[in-house]
């Protein structure tokens, strides 16, 4: 009898780059929820269009490149990259900005540089740094969050004010935008307020900003739930958290007055959504064991460092791209000790 | 001497990496190792190991009886082969074999008797306990004894520690971690007696100081039978330890680490550690070709998978085909998709069943299309690291496919490339099904191809460099000579008629014999009538007696 034949291993495989990308996209639901929660309708915009973009644009361009169109995008990664762009803009960002950021990312940083597998920088990232550095009047556009007095918008007044940029009657932006808490207190430490005196103001909640605290827990939840699936690696998470945790307590108990305090910090913006769903993209991060938890480290020190002294509001995305560019130095330098290799000093 | 410290862990160590999979062993340990009918033909490989293939000592049509030997090493590095059972050689030529390569290669076509016929043997060793190491060495390999667990590597080769090294410790391999593959398994605990007695000829050929058998600990009933044995035979002091269940802990550099934490060097072997290591089924035959006389022309092979109908361990012939060991196992299912020798994780494929058991087959795997399914398009590496969490050697698997890939290969021996040993738990999990073990191998082919063009071209650059050398010496030789003749013209005669004399009478002399040598060698009179031939010897003799004959 003839038998067809191929190369070992044969068994049935335990992974799937489509399962992958499913549960991590599945894993930011809960937190896109909180979001939908405290800052309306713009937020579900912003993921529609994200999407919708990112998915319409690595199809245009690998049809350029001829490379199989539907094979490709049934991987899920340009969704999900869409996705992890559109979590990160604010809701009532006018309708170019999702579309701007998403063709920057699927195009520039990922299709430009071959596609999935080998792209250098974290795709999402790059699309929100060229919206924050090119249009940070928009950018800055965060509705107040749901439960603070002040006007929240109901669905047709954000599809009015997303897509013709046009108030309804009798409100002004500045009734309904408000600074994220990251961004207000950095300008009233600026002013010369005391911590204490800064998180006495209704933006902020039980222990970080009023609505991120939740945001950020769901993101947290959802992130151990996909390190116990085994979706992402543990070592960039606990890299980032424990970096920020350790650099930001040092400030804190040298100077309580004029530094956040850890929780603070480490339950505002982006941290969580960054430590779990955007730093753990593996493409573009450091692949050694050793080197991931250097890599997250970095991220982590480099998000305070922004976040404290530098002119963004939030600093993952910018430290993310910069540990980017750090990994692959980190991959040489952290290779680990090969089978056999034993140094002959040890024994 | 030199003499190295090895110590048995109490507690064995998990290797780094690895794989629990799924052990399916119990389908073909449902019934118990029986024999295995001979078959009418057989197909027997001259080369079944590692090493040089043997040389045919029968030729066609020649009878044999069992266990004797029908081809003979000749070289260290190989192992002769012996008659499976007794009848008559019918062909010897090119046969499909069951190699990854897929060629065909020269096998004996043996033409069973039916009668097995046994050829009196001179393996047996009467007290082979007191024998000398070299003695034992030399019948384990006139017993054709290679590696019973895959690589086939000559036995007695192994068995020779070399000058001047002590062996601290002898691990007996009966990890069996591949999946379905139980053969070792029935072995211990259907001929438990034969694999003690191998592993102490064993020890005594090494003079190992400690001997230990490792088995995964999902084998409570080898276990329980390898203890009892070594009980109720007083022997204390071969260890049997369980190890964690974890594929591939039965790799030996593995077994090794799990046992004693001792990481076998990078391109070294156990030895350098002073510590050997032989399979349990190694072991077993040893033990039957020196206490009973028969040499390896059997081995227990499992036969498995859902596309088997009564799967089962048996101890089959060298050279019977497949598909006449899958018809005494029921005959295939019709979920039957895919045949491998070897495990599922380095088995090897098989294009069909018409192809012999061989001395290293331990598992005939009919596999159907759940257990062995159609390899899925690849997607690009993400470089998620599952491979390099998995990674028994701790390789970066992700890096050594980027370079492979690239076609980099310097980058990818810098990454350690021939420290794999394909054993496929990266490409096992790959969540972009890049058949990664595939591209290693490419990789080292490469790499070797590389190296032996370099070495060719170093060959012919030498060669080359030496003729370019050689005509400047002869030119120059040629110089000297035409210089010293003209010096020797110019020089003024001397000398006188004695000398002048005796110089001519040698000359002549020195024509005459080579004159009588001529005449005696060159001759074209062979295969002559003997008449014609007694009288040429007439004339050569007179000839010989009268020089002055020869001459014009």
């Amino acid at each position: 009898m003839e038998f067809p034949t191929q190369s070992s291993p044969y068994l049935p495989l335990s992974n799937d780059l489509n399962r992958l990308m499913v549960q991590v996209m599945l894993a930011l639901i809960p937190g896109a929820l909180c979001l939908f929660w405290f800052f309306g309708w713009g937020v579900l915009f912003n993921l529609l269009i994200t999407a919708t973009t990112a998915v319409a644009a690595e199809a245009i361009v690998l049809k350029l490149r001829k490379r199989p169109v539907m094979a490709t995008l049934s991987d899920g990664s340009a969704i999900l990259t869409g996705l992890l762009l559109g979590l990160a803009l604010p809701p009532l960002a006018p309708w170019w900005i999702p579309v701007v950021g998403a063709l920057s990312a699927i195009v520039v940083a990922k299709q430009l540089y071959g596609g999935l597998g080998y792209n250098p920088f974290n795709p999402a990232m790059v699309g929100y740094v060229v919206l924050i550095i090119s249009f940070p009047l928009q950018m800055t556009l965060w509705s107040p969050p749901r439960g603070i007095e002040a006007e929240f918008l109901p669905f047709l007044d954000t599809v009015r004010m997303v897509f013709t940029q046009a108030l309804a009657d009798g409100m002004t932006l500045d009734g309904v935008t408000m600074a994220t808490p990251l961004d207000a207190s950095k300008t009233e430490l600026g002013l010369n307020l005391t911590w204490s005196e800064i998180l006495s103001k209704p933006l902020y909640g039980s222990f970080a900003g009023h609505g991120w605290e939740w945001i950020n827990t769901a993101f947290l939840i959802c992130g151990l739930w996909l390190w116990q699936r085994r979706a992402i690696d543990w070592r960039i998470p606990l890299g980032m958290l424990s970096a920020l945790f350790i650099v930001s307590l040092l400030f804190y108990i040298a100077d309580a007055d004029s530094f956040g305090s850890p929780i603070f910090h480490l339950f505002s913006g982006a941290t969580m959504l960054g430590a779990f769903f955007i730093a753990t993209d593996p493409v573009s991060a450091a692949t050694t064991p050793r080197g991931r938890l250097y890599f997250g480290a970095g991220i982590g020190i480099l998000t305070y460092v922004i976040r404290s002294w530098g002119g963004y509001p939030d600093g993952v995305a910018f430290a993310v791209l910069l540990m980017n560019m750090a990994a692959p130095t980190i991959d040489y330098y952290t290779q680990p000790r090969v089978f056999g290799h034993r140094d002959p000093r040890d024994s | 001497m030199q003499c190295l410290m090895v110590t048995i862990l109490e507690q064995p160590l998990k290797i780094p990496g690895g794989l629990r999979l799924s052990a399916n062993k119990s389908q073909s340990l449902r019934a118990p190792l029986r024999q295995a009918r001979i078959p009418a033909r057989l197909y027997v490989p001259l080369s079944q190991h590692i090493g040089e293939a043997a040389e045919p000592l029968v030729g066609v049509g020649g009878s044999i009886l069992k266990g004797q030997p029908i081809a003979r090493s000749l070289s260290y590095i190989s192992a002769p082969v012996h008659a499976p059972t007794s009848g008559r050689i019918i062909d010897i030529g090119a046969y499909p074999v069951p190699h990854p390569s897929g060629l065909k290669a020269d096998c004996m076509v043996i033409e069973a008797d039916g009668e097995d016929r046994a050829a009196p043997g001179s393996l047996r060793m009467e007290d082979v306990f007191e024998a000398d190491p070299a003695d034992i060495r030399q019948r384990v390999r006139d017993a054709g004894i290679v590696g019973l667990g895959g690589a086939g590597f000559p036995t007695s080769v192994k068995l020779n520690p070399g000058p001047g090294r002590e062996v601290e410790l002898l691990v007996i391999n009966a990890a069996e971690c591949e999946p379905y593959i139980s053969c070792d398994e029935a072995l211990m605990c259907c001929r438990t007696q034969e694999v003690i007695d191998g592993v102490r000829v064993m020890r005594h050929a090494l003079h190992a100081r400690q001997t230990v058998i490792g088995i995964e600990d999902n084998m409570p009933k080898a276990i329980s039978c390898l203890q009892n044995g070594l009980d109720q035979a007083g022997e204390t002091d071969i260890r049997v330890i369980a190890i964690p269940t974890v594929y591939p802990a039965g790799g030996e550099k593995q077994l090794i680490y799990t046992l004693t934490g001792e990481e076998v060097p990078s391109q070294g072997l156990p030895i350098d550690l002073g510590i050997v290591c032989h399979n349990v089924g190694t072991a077993a035959a040893v033990g039957r070709a020196l206490l009973q006389g028969e040499p390896l022309i059997s081995r227990v092979v499992t036969v498995t998978g859902a596309g088997v109908r009564q799967p089962a361990n048996l101890d089959v012939r060298v050279g019977t085909p497949i598909a006449d060991l899958i018809e005494q196992c029921g005959g295939y299912t019709d979920k039957a998709t895919r045949l491998l020798m070897g495990g599922p994780m380095m088995g090897v494929s098989l294009p069909s069943d018409a192809m012999p058991i061989i001395k290293t087959t331990n598992c005939i795997l009919a596999a159907s299309r759940q257990e062995a399914p159609q390899p899925l398009p690849a997607h690009p590496c993400i470089r998620c690291g599952k491979c390099a969490e998995v990674c028994p050697a701790s390789l970066l698997p992700q890096q050594l496919y980027w370079y492979a890939h690239a076609r980099n290969l310097d980058k990818a021996q810098d990454y350690k490339l021939f420290d794999c040993i394909e054993c496929g738990c990266c490409a096992q999990v790959c969540p972009s099904h890049i058949p990664l073990v595939q591209y290693y191998r490419f990789a080292k082919t490469e790499i070797w191809n590389q190296e032996r063009e370099r070495e060719k071209a170093d060959i012919a650059r030498q060669r080359h460099e030496f003729h370019l050398e050689r005509l400047e010496r002869e030119k120059k030789e040629l110089q000297e000579r035409r210089a010293k003749a003209k010096k020797a013209l110019n020089k003024p005669k001397v000398g006188n008629a004695d000398s002048k004399k005796a110089e001519i009478a040698a000359a002549l002399e020195r024509v005459k014999t080579r004159k009588a040598k001529q005449s005696v060698t060159a001759r074209n009179t062979d295969n002559l009538s003997e008449e014609k031939q007694a009288e040429i010897t007439k004339i050569d003799k007179r000839r010989a007696s009268n020089p002055n004959e020869n001459r014009p």
